[in-house]
Parts: structure tokens; C-alpha cells; sequence
């Protein structure tokens, strides 16, 4: 797709698109907030507050089984978000979408219900170098407890996934999933993950596609990607913390085995042996999150109603106004220099430490994030302890983009 | 912007531009590295003891200016300095910096009185401390200590303990 036709958003659609998020109206110490941290998680618009806020002071009760108006009326605000979810990222029917806690508890689930009892000794979990902790460490345990191992395939100086590599080690390695972020949290690279789709399927190895950061990115559709699993997080998507999603092929799921025990999976429990419920139920057991699923169900609607491809044109110009403007700063070296990029830069300053970046920059009231970004792994592969990483959102502004640089030529001299 | 001014003073920001004692000691009596896994700075403190007195302290690695300053001040401040004394100056250090200490009490510590900015940023206190517990660990014969206690030296991460 392409988002450079689209085109350029009215700036009252953008002002209004900024005024849905009250947080954005504050200042920091004597500066107005420029919240430039949004690969770590978004704001959220009154759309998501109000409903929060609806659901608990009119509608709070649990799901399922009771009898009541107000447990009806929250049953049918949890199974409506589901639908939401499912009509929003393409997938067949609601029965494939898994209220998690979020992505690495998506993640997780494949991980010990899905591929561990499928995993033996020797098989391979193919990764990419530029995974997230979250798409790393849960492979790493199933694979330990059944002499597996992990393998990432290697990612080039650029911030790119080496696809012949990838394609190799599909073809060599006896892979049992492989699985892979479609945009890096802490490059920005937008993987082509059509092709590293296409080429797991043609050796018959099942995916996951880790989406965290796609998702308020690039449309989702998880029919038409053909992957077999797809996760993502709520916060991310201008909802809650705290709850997310895993989508799975409704083959996959009804042949998987619980991934915890509880109530509200089971069809009957007697001491003499448990049935258990089919999906979706069978995977979330205990009372979920409900007023965090309501918030997710009311971002999708929200995210949906927006003009999208303007609003990605709009985030990819603030991203490039700030590159160039950052590229001109003496010893400034940015990580990460994918040609199908979005939304994030994470850069290095030669006189300054990412974290006195950081520090300085909250002294002009700009939020960016200092760090290893939960990917070590990819971070040793540049040579680095970490980066320095600004990361825009559709509520950014070109005065903020130019602020940001600015304020990083100013660190620059500070420290040199 | 004060506040800014107060933690990057110009002592640490001279003794970020221009360390003391940054290198390696060739056979240091003891040795630690401390890791702060949150930012992934590490730093290696090198200390040569004899009869109970700290002849020399020396540090190497990569963090920030705070943390590099405080390492650098650290190695003028204890060099010379008997086991006990320098465990004292290291306990003030600590009150100094969590905020403990009233700030007049510090003139007794000299130039590391300059770290004392470091209070109004929270965030920031690990970053100071960080050559001071590598310290404490090398006297300990503690190969190698994180900021984050034990977290990051399970079997899945590179660590030997």
C-alpha cells in the first residue's frame, strides 16, 4: 500500500484529532508537554476514558452466566468489543480473538499451548534480530524445556530483516514457528512481512506475527496476511494497559490445550476429570479485564472512524522532518535507517549519553524514552548499551518535531 | 532548567569530559563490574588494597555523564583511604544521593557533594550509584553486581556470578 498518495490531512481534522486526548493539554514544569514516547504506549482519547468511566458507573458487573441487567449488559459490551476486534484486523469470526493481557501474554500462550507440545528436541523457533524481550524470552523457556532452540535470523546495518537469510534458514532448519514483529519498537523498520509470510507457508511452517507496534501503523488484516497467529497490545492502540490481544486460526485454537485453569474456561468440573470450553473461552480463564476489553472495543471504533491513511501521511512527514532536522546535528547517528519506516528514531548523540538526553529533553517537557527499549539482543548488534528514541503518534505536530530538534542541538552543545 | 544546572554541575560535567583514573589496573587486588540492566551501563571497578588501605582505585566502561562523574569521584575520593573510611564515605555517598542526608551535612565529602543534584531525579539515583555498588562489591569478592538486584543474572542472560 501506498500512504505517499494519500491526501494531506485538513489542519482542523488534525487539531480535533489533538484535542480528543486531554492529557496532551499539560505542561511540564513552565513547557508545554511534547509527548514524543509513544512506541511505549499512547495516550488515550476521551473515547477510551468515557467508555472506561460508562462502563464502571453503569454497567459494571461480571460476564457470563448471570442472570442480571447489569451482567447482561456487561456481557454484551465485552462480546461486542470481541466483534470490534475481529472485524478490525480481518479475522473470520470473533471466536478467533483472545482477550490476553497483552502481546507477550499472547505471546506466551502460543508459546506453551501451541508450540510446546508440538516442540522436539532440535527443532528450531525462528526469530529475527530485531525482537522485542517479549517475542524472545517466552521461546527461549519453551525451547529449554524441550531441547529446542532459538535462532534469529540476522538483520542488516540499516535495520532491514537479511529475507534471504530468513528464506535460508526456513529451508534448513527444521522450523517449528516462526515468529516476527511486523514494525520494530525500537527501529521503526516496517518488516515485509508478506514475503517472510509467503516463505514460511511454502515450507509448511506455521507464524506468528508479533504486531504491538503495527497495529496503529498499517491495516491489519489478519485473513488476508495469512498468518496463523497475530498478537498486539491494547495500550498501544489508544486503549488500556493491561489487556490485548492474540488472534489465531480457529483450527490452531481448537486444537490447543488450556493455557491456564480456571473458571469461565470449563464446559463442566468434577473431581473426577474437567471438560473444558472450546474458543475463546477456553483461554481466558477467571474474570478478564472487562472495563479494559470495553476501553479496547471503544479505541478500535474510535481508531476506525478516523481518516487513517491521512493521519499515517501526517505521522510519516513528522518523521522525516525530524530526521533531517536530527541528521544535521553534528555526531548525531541515527539507528535504524530502513527504506519502510514509521513512526520511530532512535538515535545516538556523541557528547551525550541516551539517558542525559532524555533527562535534558524532560527539562523542556519532551518525553522521549532512553534505553534499551526491551530489545538487548538487537541493541549488541549495533554495538550499543542503548539509544535514545523519539517515537510519533497521529496527535504529533510539525512545531513539536522541530521543537524536539532544537532542544537536541541544545543537549548537544551542553555536553560537548 | 535550575534543576538541570543543579545535577549537571560543572564538576561532573568535567569529570565526564575528563575522567580520573579511567583504565584498567594491571593486577588489582579486587575487582567487580557493576550493570545497571535497565540502561545496560556497565562499568569495571578496579581497586589495589594493601595492609587494609585502598592505594589505588581505577574504572572502566560506558554510562552516562552521571554515572562516568560519579566513578571518576569515586576513585579520588577513596584512594588513600583504610577499608573502614572508605566504607564510611560510601554510606554518606548513599544517604547523600536517596535523599537521606540533610545537604548541609555534606560538606565532609568534599567534591562528591556535587552528585548531591542527582536527588531531584528519581530516575536517576541508579545511575550515581552504580560505580559505589561495584565497589562494595569488588571489596565483597562479588564478581559482578546489578542495580536491579538478581533479575538480570539468571541463567537466560550472558552473566557469570
Amino acid at each position: 500500500m501506498s500512504l505517499d498518495k494519500a491526501q494531506e490531512i485538513a489542519p482542523e481534522t488534525l487539531a480535533q484529532v489533538r484535542g480528543s486526548f486531554p492529557i496532551l493539554a499539560q505542561k511540564i514544569g513552565d513547557h508545554p508537554l511534547i509527548y514524543l514516547d509513544n512506541a511505549a504506549t499512547t495516550q488515550k482519547p476521551l473515547a477510551v476514558i468515557d467508555a472506561v468511566t460508562r462502563y464502571y458507573r453503569e454497567d459494571n458487573a461480571n460476564i457470563h452466566r448471570g442472570v442480571h441487567a447489569l451482567s447482561q449488559r456487561a456481557t454484551s459490551a465485552y462480546e461486542d468489543a470481541r466483534a470490534s476486534v475481529a472485524r478490525f484486523i480481518g479475522a473470520a469470526d470473533s471466536g478467533e480473538i483472545i482477550f490476553t493481557r497483552g502481546t507477550t501474554e499472547a505471546i506466551n500462550l502460543v508459546a506453551w499451548s501451541f508450540v510446546r507440545p508440538r516442540l522436539k528436541k532440535g527443532d528450531v523457533i525462528l526469530l529475527t534480530e530485531m525482537e522485542h524481550h517479549a517475542n524472545i524470552v517466552p521461546w527461549q523457556q519453551v525451547a529449554e524445556a524441550s531441547g529446542a532452540r532459538v535462532v534469529p535470523a540476522p538483520v542488516t546495518g540499516a535495520g532491514e530483516v537479511d529475507l534471504d537469510a530468513f528464506r535460508g534458514l526456513l529451508q534448513r532448519e527444521p522450523v517449528a514457528l516462526a515468529a516476527f514483529v511486523y514494525v520494530s519498537n525500537s527501529l521503526g523498520t516496517v518488516n515485509p512481512v508478506e514475503a517472510m509470510l509467503a516463505a514460511a507457508r511454502e515450507a509448511g511452517v506455521p507464524t506468528l506475527v508479533d504486531a504491538a507496534q503495527a497495529v496503529s501503523q498499517r491495516p491489519l488484516d489478519a485473513a488476508s496476511l495469512g498468518c496463523d497467529f497475530l498478537a498486539f497490545s491494547g495500550h498501544k492502540l489508544f486503549g488500556p494497559t493491561g489487556v490485548g490481544v492474540l488472534y489465531g486460526k480457529r483450527a490452531h485454537l481448537e486444537s490447543m490445550p488450556p493455557y491456564q485453569g480456571g473458571g469461565d474456561m470449563i464446559a463442566n468440573v468434577s473431581f473426577a476429570g474437567t471438560t473444558f470450553k472450546g474458543p475463546p473461552e477456553r483461554f481466558e480463564a477467571g474474570t478478564p479485564h472487562i472495563a479494559g476489553v470495553v476501553g479496547l472495543g471503544a479505541a478500535v471504533e474510535w481508531f476506525k472512524g478516523l481518516p487513517r491513511e491521512q493521519l499515517w501521511a501526517h505521522e510519516d512527514a513528522l518523521v522525516r522532518r525530524a530526521t533531517e532536522g536530527l541528521s544535521g546535528i553534528d555526531g548525531v547517528r541515527i539507528i535504524g535507517t530502513a527504506r519502510e519506516k514509521v513512526s520511530v528514531i532512535s538515535f545516538l548523540l556523541d557528547a551525550a549519553h541516551p539517558h542525559d538526553i532524555g533527562t535534558f529533553l524532560d527539562a523542556e517537557g519532551i518525553a522521549i524514552r532512553a534505553g534499551h527499549h526491551c530489545c538487548q539482543p538487537l541493541m549488541a548488534r549495533y554495538g550499543v548499551p542503548g539509544t535514545a528514541r523519539a517515537s510519533f503518534s497521529i496527535y504529533n505536530t510539525m512545531e513539536e518535531a522541530d521543537r524536539l530538534v532544537t532542544a537536541v542541538r541544545r543537549v548537544a552543545r551542553f555536553f560537548s | 532548567m535550575d534543576d538541570l544546572n543543579e545535577l549537571y554541575q560543572d564538576i561532573i560535567l568535567e569529570h565526564h569530559k575528563r575522567p580520573r583514573n579511567f583504565r584498567a589496573l594491571p593486577q588489582p587486588t579486587h575487582r567487580a563490574a557493576g550493570h545497571n540492566p535497565l540502561c545496560g551501563d556497565e562499568v569495571e571497578v578496579y581497586l589495589a588494597v594493601c595492609d587494609g588501605r585502598i592505594e589505588e582505585v581505577a574504572f572502566q566502561g560506558q554510562g552516562c555523564a552521571i554515572s562516568r562523574a560519579s566513578a571518576s569521584l569515586m576513585t579520588e575520593a577513596l584512594a588513600g583511604k583504610r577499608i573502614d573510611e572508605a566504607r564510611k564515605v560510601f554510606a554518606e555517598v548513599k544517604d547523600t544521593l536517596s535523599g537521606d542526608a540533610p545537604e548541609a551535612g555534606m560538606d565532609e565529602i568534599g567534591e562528591l557533594a556535587a552528585l548531591q543534584g542527582v536527588r531531584r531525579f528519581p530516575a536517576r539515583v541508579k545511575c550515581a550509584t552504580l560505580p559505589w555498588h561495584a565497589f562494595e562489591a569488588a571489596l565483597e569478592g562479588t564478581k559482578r553486581v546489578s542495580t536491579e538486584g538478581w533479575g538480570d543474572l539468571s541463567r537466560f542472560g550472558a552473566a557469570e556470578i
